[in-house]
């Protein structure tokens, strides 16, 4: 049933190749999840976002310093070692400060015909701030039409929105099929969909969702124990080996608050008889925020108490990429509010590669300890 | 390299001032409220000019060189860095930002009595740490009211109106915040008042920094260490504008007169980030070799506000007062309040290391530089970000480089006779011995 997902995400690149082939089209490789997409499809760019090989590698350490988070630097390693190679463009939506060196070593050393730094702003939950984006928008969509040669429209646009927005509903819709004990797919499985969700034409993901989505209620659940329902809480996240072993031991991964699930997909850009840039602006200002953008006020927490109530969450993992100084700053408060609020928290530092045996004996006790209530 | 000078040399004439006012500066933070003003705290690179509107009462303490003196007092520093890793915050974040939270955690002020609790947080946020480090401030000491201004709006040469609008107003969002949680009436004259303080603090501190193109330098850096800091703790004020003018004036008597700051300079280097604090005497040793560190565009350009000049130089940047700017309202004032401060040589880096390593090797070229020793600094990734990059560039254009890893604040992280011995090396790389009168 997710076979075809798996696929996309194994073979990203041979997928942009052929899209590219198919299409003629350009593909605009991407480092943050705060780029907005609605524009780059309006123009027929397929973005891609880069992630990860998760294999040591040994290029990165004369561009950063090995104090920036491994997985900015495993990003880089892929344009280093070209396999991006077909990439016509190159984005970052301003985020944290790791991952823009990815971005401007790769412009550097690894040019392409077009990149563009997104000045997105931090103050999200200031009003100044989506007048300021409505504005940026503008700056980059006159860009993109520069390059592609394509006159981004409003028709465009509201196609653009569109095809972003559908996937968003069907991507609710898949998460929403976790909430049942026991869930009709698994965190592994749901892992497949969301990442080939960041590299696939999301007008062929949608499709192949929608007929996913129809057959998922009359599923037989996979042979396995229910598992105790868990909530992975972190930066990014697509580590499908831990996943995997977590599932493994009697855990299921039932929602995440990861920039590679809900803070992807979760809200939409609302028209309402808005300029079309300034609602993008909007859902991109109003998203569920990464911790760079999750201040003064602390919003981020109650999200994430949330997510665990409402797919009825036994615990979380909460998972820290080695030297993310953003998610390292939010830690302390919101292990502190998940244990408040009755979720205890098992708490993983995340390299390039994980030491999957060491987590295991680590997860199972966790599990263990979650257990314990039905024990005595 | 061959023959050894020898340049006259004599202390700064202003050099105690620069403490006085230092001293002054912590103890004022301490002591304003027994006159019925008002605490705020933020960064170095804070808005100040902003909050200095709530009237002449108004004391702040930043957070950067609050931290760094700490980091000179080890004992404190270890202190104060456990009581926050103890509160579950990791060892790799910001030793600045785990040094400030450690002296509030354990209501320790470095220059004496309890922390002094602020009023109001007045923030800027470029750096990931910047807003958060307060937001966790908040998490300790609940009842602080907190505004920062994302000033993370693009590089200098991308400046345009949208961008100037987004922080003019978040100011004015913000002053209408100050109002309204400390109950007073702004005065847009003492925000005005400030801000012509500030153009004109951080415009002279980048001429003395120009002044120290001449050879022999005038001013080493371990030196401009305690002077520059002054424009970290109040830019925005009369008595820091006044006191660069002072320093100016005698930079260029010194200049005049041929008087070095290192007697036998024979070679000139620049250095990046924040050093060690702890272990300053790194520069000191270099000295033995007659060589000297004219700066860095850590030092130049934390505060400083430069622009090419017709020759196509660095120099200081023309003052809005000078350019004719109109500064006459709030609206008018903040707009050029912001324009300035966009052009910040230290927030270029944040967008790209490119454009930093263009200004890294402008300052070789300029001033004459015959190296570089890059901090890897672990303690700051602000402004650490990209260094690999600057390397990289710095060997392209032709000049040695000497990196050496370490952290600001934290000498859990620094290995003194490792350094040494990369510095030994980097010198004789440089064909440099130890001159035997230095």
């Amino acid at each position: 049933m997710f076979e075809r997902f798996s696929q996309i995400r194994k073979e990203r690149h041979d997928y942009a190749r052929a899209w590219k082939e198919r299409t003629g089209g350009k593909v605009l490789g991407y480092f943050c999840t705060y780029v907005p997409e609605e524009i780059l499809y309006a123009a027929d760019v397929l973005p891609v976002r880069i992630l990860g090989s998760h294999e040591p590698q040994d290029v990165t350490e004369p561009h950063i310093f090995g104090m920036f988070c491994p997985f900015c630097r495993d990003c880089l390693a892929q344009g280093l070692k070209g396999r991006f190679e077909y990439l016509d463009g190159l984005m970052i939506a301003q985020s944290c400060l790791h991952i823009r060196q990815a971005y401007t070593s790769w412009e550097k050393h690894r040019p392409v015909e077009f990149s563009h730094y997104l000045c997105m702003p931090h103050k999200v939950k200031s009003p100044r701030a989506r007048t300021f984006l409505t504005g940026e928008l503008e700056t980059f969509k006159t860009a993109v039409e520069k390059w592609t040669g394509i006159e981004i429209t409003d028709e465009r646009l509201h196609e653009g929105i569109a095809v972003m927005n559908k996937s968003r509903d069907l991507m609710h819709r898949l998460y929403d099929a976790r909430r049942s004990d026991p869930p009709r797919l698994t965190g592994t499985e749901a892992l497949e969909v969301v990442l080939a969700n960041q590299m696939a034409d999301k007008r062929e993901h949608s499709e192949l969702l929608e007929a996913t989505l129809e057959r998922l209620p009359d599923r037989e659940v996979p042979e396995r124990a229910s598992g105790t329902r868990l909530l992975m809480v972190g930066s990014e996240d697509d580590d499908m080996a831990f996943f995997e072993m977590v599932e493994r031991v009697g855990g299921t991964i039932v929602t995440d608050d990861h920039c590679t699930g809900t803070r992807y997909f979760w809200n939409k850009v609302e028209t309402n008889g808005e300029p079309l840039l300034r609602a993008i602006a909007n859902r991109y200002c109003d998203r569920p925020p990464c911790p760079t953008k999750d201040w003064e006020a602390r919003d981020r927490i109650e999200h994430v108490l949330k997510l665990g109530r409402d797919w009825d969450c036994k615990g979380a993992i909460v998972i820290q990429q080695k030297f993310c100084d953003p998610h390292e700053l939010d830690i302390p408060a919101t292990k502190k509010a998940l244990e408040d609020a009755g979720f205890p928290v098992l708490i993983l530092e995340f390299d390039v590669t994980v030491p999957v045996g060491q987590f295991q004996i680590r997860v199972e006790a966790f599990l263990e300890m979650l257990g314990a209530d039905d024990l005595f | 390299m061959s023959e050894i000078p020898t340049y006259p040399t004599e202390p700064l004439r202003c050099w105690d001032k620069a403490k006085e006012l230092r001293r002054r500066y912590y103890e004022r933070y301490r002591d304003i409220k027994d006159e019925g003003g008002l605490r705020w705290a933020g960064g170095a690179w804070s808005l100040g000019a902003v909050p200095a509107g709530l009237g002449r009462d108004v004391a702040s303490i930043t957070s950067e060189p609050y931290a760094a003196s700490i980091a000179f007092n080890k004992e404190l520093s270890i202190q104060c860095m456990e009581a926050a890793e103890k509160k579950g915050f990791a060892r790799d974040l910001c030793s600045y930002m785990r040094t400030y939270w450690g002296s509030l955690i354990l209501d320790k002020y470095a220059f004496g009595g309890p922390f002094p609790k602020p009023d109001f947080i007045w923030q800027d946020h470029i750096c990931c740490s910047h807003a958060k480090w307060y937001q966790v401030v908040t998490d300790i000491e609940t009842d602080i009211p907190f505004f920062s201004v994302d000033v993370a709006a693009g590089p200098a040469h991308e400046i345009n109106d949208n961008k100037i609008d987004y922080l003019v107003g978040q100011m004015l969002d913000g002053i209408e915040w100050l109002e309204k949680i400390t109950g007073r009436t702004y005065d847009d004259e003492l925000l005005i008042e400030a801000c012509k303080n500030e153009f004109r603090a951080t415009s002279v501190w980048a001429e003395i920094c120009s002044l120290n193109k001449a050879m022999p330098a005038p001013l080493d850096e371990k030196s401009m260490f305690s002077l520059y800091v002054l424009g970290t703790l109040e830019k925005h004020a009369a008595s820091v504008a006044d006191f660069y003018e002072e320093l100016r004036d005698e930079v260029k008597d010194r200049v005049d007169r041929g008087v070095a700051a290192v007697k036998h300079e024979r070679c000139r280097l620049i250095s990046d980030t924040q050093p060690p604090w702890g272990f300053l005497k790194v520069f000191r040793y270099l000295e033995q070799f007659g060589a000297v560190s004219v700066g860095s565009l850590y030092t130049f350009g934390l505060i400083g506000l430069f622009e090419i000049k017709p020759d196509g130089t660095w120099g200081p940047r023309t003052t809005p007062m000078d350019a004719g700017v109109d500064l006459s309202s709030r609206e008018k004032v903040l707009r050029a309040y912001a324009e300035w401060n966009l052009h910040k040589p230290e927030w270029q880096h944040f967008y790209s290391p490119h454009l930093k390593s263009e200004m890294m090797i402008r300052m070789c070229k300029e001033w004459n530089v015959d190296g570089v020793m890059l901090h890897y600094n672990r303690g700051c990734e602000g402004l650490t970000l990209g260094i690999a990059e600057n390397r990289l560039a710095l060997i392209e254009a032709g000049y040695p480089v000497l990196p050496f890893e370490g952290n600001m604040g934290d000498e859990r992280e620094f290995d003194l006779a490792k350094t040494m011995d990369r510095m030994d090396s980097f010198m004789e790389t440089l064909s440099l011995k130890k001159v035997a009168s230095a």
